[in-house]
């Protein structure tokens, strides 16, 4: 059996990744799948506590979690495309009209 | 009859309240109704004259009155002045003669005034002159005569310029006319009020006499000697009087004591005395016990006197008055007093120098000049020295100038009438120069001729005023009448605005009171024309009418004074007198030959008529008086006159108040010669003005003569006077204001002071407090935290740079110091 360790091992390398992800990619939609990749990073370190301690909590967690994920990338897909739409561009470096 | 005095407050009190009906209602009644009213009350007033008058020459003793609702008038500290009235034989003469001549001149009114629209202001401002004249007259004390005093001046002022409204500048003439005698006579209430307020200082009374003080305690002595007289005449003087006078009681009673011969009229005397002393004193009820009888004033403290009862006291006893940083023996402060009281009776009774107000008064109605120019306000100023006898009479140096003044004052005022062509200027004049005949008498120590020729002049003066008047209103319809066609019938309703409108409605320039336009009018009013004979010839100083008399008791006491006392004001005042009676006769002849005789030399002149019968009854009325007035007080040694109207009857009558007052006995040789230059004068004006000599646009008769011309110019100028007083008084005076109000005023106070002081110093106070507090300090507080507000923000705006990224970033780094947080105890505990 797998050590429970290793999962948490590659939970924090996946959510690491995503983090870089998120702070260092212009593409908004390669931020938004890292931020899908930080979401289920946490999913598999959430499952692997669960699976540790036997508890059912865990998992709850995760369903939460997925379902919460696809309405957020409903919302943020459609956030994109309208975006896009006005700006001709997906880049988020141009999005900064709240600069104070 | 021991009651009448009581009634003396009704005296005032009955014009004050005519004049209040005529002022307030007077404009909603009829023209009759308001005549009525106002001529109503003057009469009403003179019947309680009358009454007075026969209380007190029914032997009635002098009395002071306390008029109800009046008690402690003016009580100030240590000041207690009443509103008290003192009836004597001074105070009712002058009563008699307001009042006598006052309501002639009020009917003569109601003819003259006809048709003015001002009506029953005219009579409302007569009854107001009443009122107070005679409270000047009847008050007993300083105060009261200086309120009548200041009040006949405010209706002299008011009725000079009666007429302010008349076309063509004539109205604002006569208002400055009015104003000029307002200021004139202010300059002579300064010197009465400086009087009064010596008085007030030296005796701490303003009182003439105390209730039951006696004025003049040789009064009796002297009668007694009279009645002695009587007595060995067979004329029982002492039964007629009824014996209820307390001074001839008093004189009774001591001849009683002396001589046991009489102890029959001693008792009847005493009787008489207890009934009087109870009405006198009236405190004392009927108590039935009789007060001592006292022939002097010993048994009064010499605080409780009277003025002129303590000036005497405090002449023997050598009296110094304290001044605070200095004292004055009381002769010198009577000189003072009556010095100034000189001042105010030059003022009121127009002498020199400040006479120049008088002829411009007759501006005013012809009425006014009558009653208050000529008869009795201008003599309120000889009543006071006379009232004021025992200071004038030991005060020599101020008698010497009182003499100089009258004299001058006769002298000038005479001169200048001589040139004049105005038929009221130059009554107006003569009105100066008789009143200067008064004042030279009251120097000369001749008090009662003073009263007696104040009297007699009231009576032909106001004649000839009046006269004048009736000549006016008809040279006024004769005028009025060419103008407007010939007819009478459809002339009537015009006539009643003629003497306001008539200067109005003339084109040329017609005046109707020129002498030059007259002549004539002998036969046109022939009325008018008589009794205006009989008051020259009265003023002129003709055997036997009323001035005869007592120009000569003028000239008489002047020529005794000379001679008895050594008195150099005396003969000056002969010489001076006599000259300015010269002057009288023809000027007042020249006036007559102008107006009456020949022929009309005015169109005017040839329609004049009568006037109506409201106007020439009390012009009779006056010429009876005229001719009659003088048989009051002739001398004993003439002719056997005083066998018919008794010797100097009317000073006898005035020493019971007068304590200086003396008869003179009539010197031939004067009267001779007062009487030779009247005719002389006389004659010499009707052979220069006889035959139409002076019209209008002509010279003068006398200007024709290379001798006279100069004189005659000088006269008709006026002597110049008031171009002097011009150069001299009102030139500097107008300077003087140019320099107040130009730079004083204007250059200093206001361009200096205001602008530059008060204004600079001000904008330099704002300036001060608006840049460096208001923008340094407030501002800048304020507007600092807002600048430090910005700059803070500025800052902090900084971090927010709009990038995801950057937030992200943050989120992460905040969540790394969570975890940090919150993993610290497990690091800390794990060791």
């Amino acid at each position: 059996m797998v050590q429970t360790e290793a999962y948490l091992m590659l939970s924090m390398v996946l959510f690491v990744l995503g983090t870089l992800g998120v702070l260092l990619r212009r593409n908004a939609i390669l931020v938004f799948m890292s931020v899908e990749l930080m979401l289920n990073a946490t999913n598999l370190a959430l499952a692997a506590f669960s699976r540790q301690w036997g508890s059912e909590n865990g998992h709850m967690f995760v369903f939460f979690v997925v379902t919460v994920a696809a309405a957020e990338v409903a919302v943020g897909l459609a956030l994109i495309v309208a975006i896009f739409r006005s700006k001709r561009s997906i880049d988020i470096d141009e999005l900064h009209q709240l600069e104070g | 009859m021991e009651s009448y005095p009581q009634l003396v407050p009704l005296i005032i009190l009955i014009p004050a309240i005519g004049a209040f009906i005529n002022l307030f209602l007077g404009a909603r009644l009829t023209e009759r109704a308001v005549a009525i009213i106002g001529t109503g009350a003057a009469i009403l007033s003179f019947v309680v004259a009358l009454l007075l008058y026969s209380y007190l020459s029914g032997g009635g003793a002098p009395v002071v009155v306390d008029p109800p609702f009046f008690d402690g008038w003016l009580r100030v500290a240590n000041i207690d002045i009443s509103w008290q009235m003192r009836v004597d034989t001074l105070s009712v003469t002058m009563m008699l003669l307001v009042t006598g001549v006052g309501s002639l001149i009020h009917i003569y009114s109601a003819g003259y005034m006809h048709g003015d629209e001002r009506f029953h202001r005219f009579f409302a401002y007569l009854n107001m002159f009443f009122a107070f004249m005679l409270t000047l007259v009847a008050g007993n004390n300083f105060l009261m005569l200086f309120v009548g005093w200041e009040g006949v001046g405010l209706c002299s002022f008011l009725l000079i310029g009666f007429w302010f409204d008349k076309a063509k500048g004539v109205g604002w003439r006569n208002s400055l006319a009015a104003r000029k005698a307002f200021i004139v006579n202010r300059v002579g209430d300064f010197g009465l009020m400086t009087a009064i307020f010596l008085t007030f200082w030296t005796f701490g009374t303003l009182d003439y006499y105390r209730p039951g003080e006696i004025a003049n305690p040789e009064y009796g002595a002297h009668s007694e000697g009279a009645a002695d007289e009587a007595h060995a005449e067979g004329a029982a003087v002492v039964d007629e009087a009824h014996a209820e006078g307390a001074a001839v009681v008093d004189e009774a009673h001591a001849e009683g004591a002396a001589e046991e011969g009489h102890s029959e009229g001693a008792a009847v005397v005493d009787e008489a005395h207890a009934e009087e002393g109870a009405v006198a004193e009236g405190e004392d009820g009927h108590g039935g016990v009789a007060e001592p009888v006292y022939t002097n004033n010993d048994h009064i403290a010499t605080s409780d006197l009277g003025v002129f009862g303590q000036a005497e006291r405090m002449l023997e006893a050598q009296h110094e008055v304290d001044f605070g940083p200095f004292t004055l023996p009381i002769e010198t402060v009577l000189v003072l007093i009556t010095f100034f009281m000189l001042i105010g009776a030059a003022g009121k009774s127009a002498q020199i120098p400040l006479f120049v107000w008088l002829p411009d008064a007759m501006a005013g109605p012809t009425p006014v000049s009558a009653l208050i120019h000529a008869a009795t306000m201008v003599t309120a100023g000889v009543y006071m020295m006379v009232r004021s006898n025992v200071f004038f009479y030991e005060a020599d140096l101020t008698s010497l100038i009182v003499t100089l003044v009258g004299v001058t004052t006769a002298l000038v005022g005479g001169f200048v009438a001589l040139g004049q062509w105005d038929i009221k200027r130059v009554l107006a004049y003569s009105t100066v120069s008789q009143l200067g005949f008064m004042v030279a008498a009251v120097g000369i120590g001749a008090y009662s001729a003073a009263m007696f020729h104040l009297v007699t002049h009231a009576f032909f003066k106001a004649l000839l005023f009046l006269g004048s008047g009736s000549v006016i209103h008809g040279m006024e319809h004769g005028h009025h009448e060419i103008a407007h066609g010939h007819g009478h019938a459809d002339h009537h309703d015009e006539h009643h605005d003629a003497p306001d409108h008539a200067e109005a409605d003339s084109d040329d320039a017609f005046d109707p009171q020129d002498m030059r336009n007259m002549g004539g009018l002998r036969h046109k009013m022939p009325i008018t024309y008589w009794t205006y004979l009989i008051g020259t010839l009265a003023l002129a100083g003709i055997f036997p009418l009323a001035g005869f008399w007592s120009k000569d008791e003028i000239l008489a006491d002047s020529w005794l004074a000379g001679l008895f006392e050594n008195d150099l004001g005396g003969y000056i005042a002969l010489g001076g007198l006599l000259i300015a009676a010269g002057f009288t006769a023809f000027y007042m002849w020249r006036q007559v030959t102008m107006v009456f005789h020949g022929k009309a030399r005015h169109d005017a002149a040839d329609h004049a008529h009568e006037s109506p019968p409201a106007m020439t009854i009390p012009l009779i009325v006056l010429a009876i008086l005229s001719i009659f007035g003088g048989f009051i007080n002739v001398p004993s040694n003439v002719l056997g006159l005083d066998g018919i109207f008794g010797a100097h009857r009317f000073t006898d009558w005035l020493e019971q108040t007068v304590v200086h007052a003396h008869a003179a006995d009539f010197q031939l040789l004067i009267a001779l010669a007062a009487l030779g230059l009247a005719i002389a004068a006389i004659f010499l004006a009707s052979r220069i003005y006889g035959n139409n000599k002076a019209v209008v646009n002509q010279r003068d008769p006398l200007q024709e003569n290379y001798a006279t011309a100069p004189i005659f110019n000088l006269s008709n100028a006026r002597l110049y006077w008031d171009q002097i007083y011009g150069a001299l008084i009102e030139q500097p005076f107008n300077r003087m204001s140019k320099f107040l109000a130009d730079t004083l005023d204007w250059r200093f106070w206001h361009d200096y002071v205001h602008e530059t002081v008060i204004a600079k110093g001000f904008n330099a106070i704002g300036q001060l407090l608006s840049k460096p507090f208001d923008l340094g300090i407030i501002d800048g507080t304020v507007n600092g935290i807002g600048v430090l507000v910005r700059r803070l923000s500025g800052g902090a705006r900084r971090i927010q740079t709009g990038y995801v990224r950057t937030y992200a970033i943050t989120l992460l780094l905040g969540v790394v110091v969570v975890i940090i947080v919150l993993l610290l105890p497990l690091i800390n505990s794990g060791r």
